[in-house]
């Protein structure tokens, strides 16, 4: 994160194009010109810069963004999150739903027609873009259907169906090519477990079907298939950037690009350094999954 | 009636469109109570024959023709879950692979459990009780909290015992041992082996016992089947064929095992060549190109099985000597 947010600050600055000519356009006097750069600190030396920006986030001071309103970036930030969570959350339960009954049977009944299915299934999603699907998405149940809202969001607080209706859509958007690099894992990896000799244990004991793919083949089978899911989680936040914009959710997509846009330093900082917490917590959530499903690994 | 009676089982691979014979018009029968022993290299087809009992051939396994009667039942002729039902509670499997044949993500207890809720009904608690117990009487020790570990808690020689307990979950009548010591040290491999035999004494369970040693068979089983390239070559008591070994294939077995009957001066003879090949056919007598005592009849004509041997010239106690 001390790396990422290094870079991420000196980056920024390299980019063509400054934020004071953002903010005044053409009409800007030199005069005025000089004072806003003051006003910013952006007269002092780089590393003066990246020094007060540094020493504020080690005690929880963001800045404040420097276009417009001159919000706090905590709070943007904070406004955005719910949002994008909101969204990664359900894209997720979706992909998981889909994924994990696609998996199994594709490797149980393999190359019988479902499993044909799921491959054409996994073929087209991981092809196609989320923000065609999810235009698409938006002709058809949107536009057309007008079974759903088309952009937007509302907060959970105001009830589950105004906050899940604004939400099925991009989430179906983001949760579809996840979904289909999930199940091709979980194919491969069931297809590997089924030939173990503990599944020919479990076929002597008796067992149903049933019992022996979901007690003994999927435990195993879902091992390896934690870190794809947790390397994959950089996919939900990347496609929920793409999106959130076709769907016009603020959230820390739509954030991050208008701050980029606008040259807004603080805020693209503290929208990336945000981001990148959450890769490192989705991997911390990945080796204690780990703990939790495999018993030969203990923390201690 | 016997236990478990099969007659004229072939077994066959079908590969690639070519479909090849594994197990050749076999036939034996198991008492109830009684082990009996199936001996033979690898690929002779004795863990083949032992699956098809169990219904767990792999697919592209089939039986082609005979029947196999457990019970006075027609195994081949039950649908999937009237053999899903037998597995377990009426004739169960120890396999060779102790460190590959537990689940490693499941406790050593839910692994047993679940075969005694699926095969006797028993509650969760009870089925507990029942563990605990079985844990005990294969030697695990300190059980209760044994049961809670999982499978990298214990080594080669403790895992097999579990699975002992896993196969006697059902009380089954029949258990099919397949190699249940050969990936262990020899030192527990006796240990292994007289708690099997002592558990079938005790419980009344009959055992087919598949073993390429044909060293320790004598001290477990009453009878032994011999089979060599998928087909059974001699037959009969233990005792007998360890004292007059008829086919040469038995004898060869014998040679090549250390006997403590035997002046440890005299070398051990391994039997020339390799197993036979099921996909490479050979005219005549299958073990004619291994056999010291090979005619050309041996090249031409396949012998038939009669009074408990495949062999056209048997050894004799003077052939024997002669060699």
């Amino acid at each position: 994160m001390l790396a990422v947010s290094t870079l991420v600050f000196f980056m920024i600055r390299l980019v063509p194009g400054d934020p004071i000519a953002a903010m005044l356009a053409d009409s800007g006097s030199p005069e005025a010109r000089e004072a806003l750069i003051r006003r910013l600190g952006l007269d002092q030396p780089l590393l003066v810069q990246f020094w007060k920006w540094f020493t504020g986030v080690l005690q929880g001071d963001f800045g404040a963004s420097i276009y417009g309103s001159n919000q706090p970036v905590a709070n943007i930030l904070m406004t955005a999150l719910p949002k994008t969570l909101s969204l990664a959350f359900l894209s997720f339960v979706i992909a998981i739903v889909i994924a994990v009954p696609a998996g199994i049977i594709s490797a149980t009944r393999k190359n019988s027609a479902a499993d044909v299915g799921v491959s054409l299934f996994a073929f087209l999603g991981l092809s196609m873009p989320d923000f065609w699907l999810a235009i698409i998405l938006i002709i058809i149940f949107a536009a057309n259907l007008q079974w759903l809202p088309a952009i937007g969001y509302t907060p959970l607080a105001e009830g589950l169906w105004p906050w899940l209706s604004h939400l099925i859509l991009p989430s179906i958007a983001i949760g579809t090519g996840f979904s289909a690099i999930i199940a091709r894992m979980i194919r491969s990896s069931m297809l590997e477990v089924l030939q173990a000799d503990y599944m020919r244990t479990a076929a002597a004991k008796g067992l149903t079907q049933h019992a022996m793919l979901i007690r003994h083949a999927l435990p195993n089978a879902l091992i390896p298939v934690v870190t794809v899911i947790g390397i994959a989680f950089a996919l939900l936040i990347s496609g929920a950037v793409v999106v959130e914009n076709v769907f016009s959710i603020k959230g820390l997509g739509r954030v991050l690009i208008q701050g980029i846009q606008n040259r807004d330093y603080p805020v693209v900082q503290g929208a990336v350094l945000l981001v990148s917490a959450f890769f490192v917590l989705s991997n911390l959530v990945v080796d204690l999954l780990y703990a939790a499903i495999d018993p030969r690994i203990r923390y201690s | 009636m016997p236990l478990l009676e099969i007659e004229n089982l072939t077994v066959s691979l079908s590969q690639d469109g070519t479909e090849t014979t594994l197990v050749h018009d076999i036939s034996y029968s198991v008492e109830r109570g009684e082990i009996l022993a199936l001996v033979g290299e690898s690929g002779s087809g004795k863990s083949v024959s032992s699956l098809a009992v169990m219904g767990l051939l792999a697919k592209a396994l089939r039986v082609t023709s005979g029947t196999i009667r457990f019970d006075g039942n027609d195994l081949l002729a039950l649908k999937n879950e009237e053999m899903r039902q037998l597995r377990g509670r009426d004739i169960s499997m120890v396999f060779q692979e102790p460190m590959t044949s537990l689940n490693p993500v499941r406790s050593i207890g839910s692994q047993i459990m679940e075969s005694i809720e699926e095969n006797l009904g028993l509650s969760r608690a009870k089925a507990r009780q029942r563990a605990i117990e079985l844990l005990k009487e294969v030697g695990v020790a300190d059980a209760e909290r044994r049961l809670k570990q999982y499978p990298h808690h214990f080594s080669g020689g403790m895992r097999q015992r579990v699975m002992i307990a896993i196969a006697l979950a059902g009380n089954p009548k029949l258990i099919i041992a397949d190699e249940p010591t050969t990936a262990l040290d020899v030192t527990i491999q006796a240990q292994i082996l007289d708690l099997m035999a002592r558990i079938c004494r005790d419980h009344g369970t009959a055992m087919i016992l598949i073993t390429h040693n044909l060293g320790i068979v004598a001290r477990y089983a009453q009878r032994v089947n011999v089979m060599y390239g998928g087909r059974i070559v001699e037959s009969g008591s233990a005792r007998a064929i360890y004292a007059e070994p008829r086919h040469p294939y038995t004898d060869g077995l014998l040679q090549s095992v250390p006997r403590l009957d035997q002046d440890r001066k005299v070398p051990l003879r391994p039997i020339q060549g390799n197993p036979a090949d099921p996909f490479t056919p050979i005219p005549g007598c299958r073990f004619h190109p291994r056999c010291p005592y090979t005619t050309q009849i041996c090249r031409e004509e396949a012998p038939g099985f009669d009074d408990g041997l495949a062999c056209h010239f048997p050894l004799t106690t003077e052939t024997r000597e002669a060699v």
